[in-house]
């Protein structure tokens, strides 16, 4: 006898199981997205847009309307959408590597004009899709296919600050948080607050959200429980980092 | 006259030869004519030489670009330099008479040369800030390519709202513009090849 | 309140950036999203002034990539969306436009060429003819209309609304720095009082009702996993396009029947070959023209048919050959003697063509 698991009700069951890596955190998070999309009851507004790399695998995830971009691009593909048509709720997902390296323009651009979307960035520290290279958020001394002795920071900088990043250019009415996948209810908090403030018109709202990718990292289990929980953690803070209201948000540990 | 009158306008930034293009077609236009004006701008547009180039006449106009004008002006030493090369046999070359040191760029294959004091005549007689309009009124008279009035239709069209303000300003301006036009239909000092 | 739009017949003086922003409005267009590059910037000048009266909008982009995709994500959400770009902006814009292709958007790109390769001249040129037709990773399944003049930028940009939504294939209107910045007459009008009619666009995404419950969800995909799937889609694509190719061609010709030399070219050049053929026929020479107006789909019969019938044929361009290439893959074969004058990044005058075409017919 089977159990059938509990999917949000905006997920597609006719495609499930999922295409992602045994693991993998983009499940993970799309439930969380998912709850949050069911709890505020928007299923019908929402555009739903995801990027090139593993994202792209959720462009038939949901009941959703969707759109399938790359590099980064989902972000002015949902600026379009919202500005040809402001009663929708977009949402752009994609991975660190479109979000951060390629596509990083588009999200300074939508952060800087306060778009009324909502972008959600997949931090894993390496581009996962094409076999595992080096990202703007790998950690220091992290193995990658392209930085095989592990990064230096000397030659390839720091773990990128891209919430942080977003929450100091982003206009006051912008929220902006970052979660994790070993933190699913504060996740789907960030992502239903997130929601919120583009239905209530506020601004931009971002989050990242801390993923993982044993394929990649060839973690087992508890590899890569302590790799979120240690390793990401001591770079990448969890919490609330700009909420419209609140001049400076304390980190919700 | 020929079929289509082209002409090339050059000049120093501020000296208004694309404002005065820019009228004749303007005015070319409302006559019911076929006109085709286009500025040359490249990137280095605000320090150098900004050349216009203007045709008129009653057929539907070919290529914005023609190699010779039946009328250069240049405004400038630089634009004398600049648009020499657009003289042929059939040209009328106009330069401002106030410039020192063109003699050897002067175009020596034009049908006429033909210098005009329209700074000294501007200075003298107006403003130097009314040049433009003699210089317009000296092209106008040196090929009647368009009658008087519709040359200050024109300028009303565009300058109407200054004139509005300071009707003294539509006064000096026709009047600089038919002194330019004496200055060229007088062709002072033309004919020098 | 916004202001009802009603465009008098009139004969107007304007530049050619300024004619495209009302034959967008003429058009119905509803949104453009645009990044500044030379010579294109007063379409988002004029566009971004008119716009609001008519409760129409503009939005500025971070870069042509963003205003590429989000025309993508207008047309999407169901408006008439466009965007104008321009050399190193257009080389930009391919991205967006493999993707616009790949799902089939209908948007409106207007290219005004400037010279190239890279920054170049902010001038003029007929460069971006290879990146226009068959830029991008695909196919060139677009629809490119090459324009000689103010009345072609009116009537051509209103044309490429309806053919993108009609056709679904994205469409562009190929104009130049000439076009974009000198001043002629032409004649603007209300489309519907000359017997065209605007296709109504329609939403991809957003439309009523609960996706997965009231309707299926609508799900475009950039992605294919299997070779043998892309093809299919590929395939079907390619024959929707061929088979409507004949309908789009569009072309001009001119004293092209019994002529020993016709001289072809595209877009602003046309005039000076026109003038050109004009002038020699004068002369008694038989010599005539013919402009393809559609560079994609080209007018592939009337070229075969001309090719097959004439000894001599002259392509003239302001590029090294990037139209020569097209004309000659469609003319493949054909006995006649092909001549080319290639002036990459400047203007030709008719003066040149003529002497070129004197040369030609004088070295029998």
């Amino acid at each position: 006898m089977q159990i059938a698991p509990v999917m949000p009700k905006s997920w597609r069951v006719d495609n499930k199981p999922h295409k992602f890596c045994p693991g993998c955190g983009h499940g993970l998070i799309l439930k969380c997205l998912g709850k949050a999309i069911d709890e505020l009851e928007i299923q019908s507004r929402v555009i739903y847009g995801c990027d090139i790399g593993c994202s792209l695998l959720s462009w038939d995830f949901f009941n959703l309307d969707t759109v399938q971009a790359h590099h980064g691009r989902t972000t002015p593909v949902m600026t379009g959408i919202k500005r040809a048509r402001p009663e929708l709720l977009c949402i752009a997902y994609m991975g660190d590597g479109g979000g951060y390296s390629i596509g990083v323009q588009h999200l300074v651009g939508a952060a800087m004009r306060n778009e009324k979307i909502t972008v959600i960035v997949a931090n894993n520290t390496q581009y996962a899709m094409t076999g595992g290279q080096l990202a703007p958020t790998t950690l220091p001394g992290q193995k990658t296919e392209t930085s095989p002795y592990g990064r230096d920071p000397g030659a390839t900088g720091m773990p990128f600050q891209g919430a942080e990043m977003i929450s100091a250019i982003a206009a006051d009415g912008a929220y902006v948080a970052r979660g994790s996948i070993s933190h699913l209810a504060q996740l789907t908090g960030f992502l239903k607050k997130a929601l919120k403030n583009q239905i209530d018109g506020h601004g931009f709202s971002f989050v990242e959200a801390l993923s993982a990718c044993p394929t990649n990292w060839r973690t087992d289990a508890a590899g890569t429980w302590e790799f979120i929980e240690k390793d990401m953690a001591g770079y990448f803070e969890r919490g609330e980092i700009k909420v419209p209201g609140q001049k400076e948000a304390t980190a919700d540990a | 006259m020929p079929e289509t009158t082209r002409m090339v306008l050059a000049g120093e930034g501020g000296q208004g030869v694309q404002a005065i293009a820019e009228i004749l077609a303007e005015a070319a236009n409302e006559e019911g004519r076929q006109a085709l004006y286009i500025p040359s701008f490249g990137v280095e547009q605000r320090g150098g030489v900004s050349v216009a180039f203007l045709q008129i006449g009653d057929h539907a106009i070919g290529s914005p670009k023609f190699l010779r004008g039946d009328v250069v002006a240049a405004l400038s030493d630089r634009a004398v330099r600049r648009i020499a090369p657009y003289a042929g046999p059939e040209t009328t070359f106009i330069y401002d008479s106030a410039m020192e040191g063109v003699a050897d760029d002067l175009p020596r294959n034009a049908a006429r040369v033909m210098p005009v004091p329209a700074m000294e005549v501007a200075k003298k007689e107006f403003q130097p800030r009314v040049y433009n309009m003699v210089i317009m009124g000296a092209l106008i008279g040196a090929t009647g390519i368009i009658p008087l009035d519709r040359a200050k239709t024109a300028l009303e069209k565009k300058l109407g709202y200054k004139f509005e303000k300071r009707p003294q300003l539509r006064e000096l301006n026709f009047r600089a513009l038919e002194r330019g036009m004496e200055l060229g239909r007088g062709g002072m000092g033309g004919g020098l090849n | 309140m916004s202001e009802e739009l009603v465009i008098e017949e009139k004969r107007v003086f304007m530049t050619g950036n300024e004619v495209v922003a009302w034959a967008a409005l003429a058009a119905g267009a509803d949104i453009m999203y645009g990044y500044p590059i030379t010579p294109q910037n007063e379409v988002m000048h004029y566009w971004s002034r008119l716009a609001p009266r008519y409760g129409k909008n503009f939005l500025q982009t971070e870069d042509e990539l963003s205003a590429g995709f989000a025309t993508a994500g207008g047309v999407m959400a169901g408006r008439k969306a466009f965007t104008a770009t321009a050399g190193s902006g257009s080389v930009l814009m391919q991205e967006p436009m493999a993707m616009v292709e790949m799902m089939r958007l209908p948007t409106v790109t207007v290219v005004q060429q400037r010279g190239g390769p890279s920054t170049a001249t902010v001038i003029y040129s007929q460069q971006e003819v290879a990146l226009t037709t068959m830029g991008g990773n695909g196919e060139g399944m677009r629809v490119v209309y090459s324009t000689a003049g103010h009345q072609d930028l009116y009537d051509y940009t209103i044309k490429a609304f309806n053919s993108a939504w009609k056709y679904r294939f994205p469409a562009f209107v190929l104009g130049d720095g000439y076009q974009a910045k000198m001043r002629e007459p032409l004649t603007i009008y209300e489309p519907e009082k000359r017997g065209i009619t605007l296709l109504e666009p329609e939403p991809y995404v957003g439309r009523e009702g609960k996706p997965g419950q009231d309707r299926p969800p609508a799900q475009y995909r950039n992605t294919y996993n299997l070779e043998e799937e892309l093809y299919e889609k590929l395939m079907s694509d390619i024959r929707d396009f061929e088979k409507i190719s004949a309908e789009i061609a569009e072309y001009e010709s001119m004293h092209t029947e019994g002529a020993e030399l016709v001289i072809i070219a595209h877009g602003i050049v046309f005039r000076a070959v026109g003038e050109a053929v004009s002038n020699l026929r004068e002369q008694g020479l038989r010599v005539g023209g013919f402009r393809p107006v559609t560079l994609r789909p080209l007018p592939a019969a009337q070229i075969k048919d001309l090719v097959a019938g004439v000894k001599k044929i002259l392509v003239v361009e302001s590029a090294y050959g990037q139209m020569a290439r097209l004309l000659k893959e469609t003319a493949c074969g054909a006995p006649c003697e092909i001549h080319t004058m290639f002036k990459p990044g400047v203007g030709i005058a008719a003066e040149e063509v003529e002497e070129k075409a004197k040369e030609i017919l004088h070295s029998q």
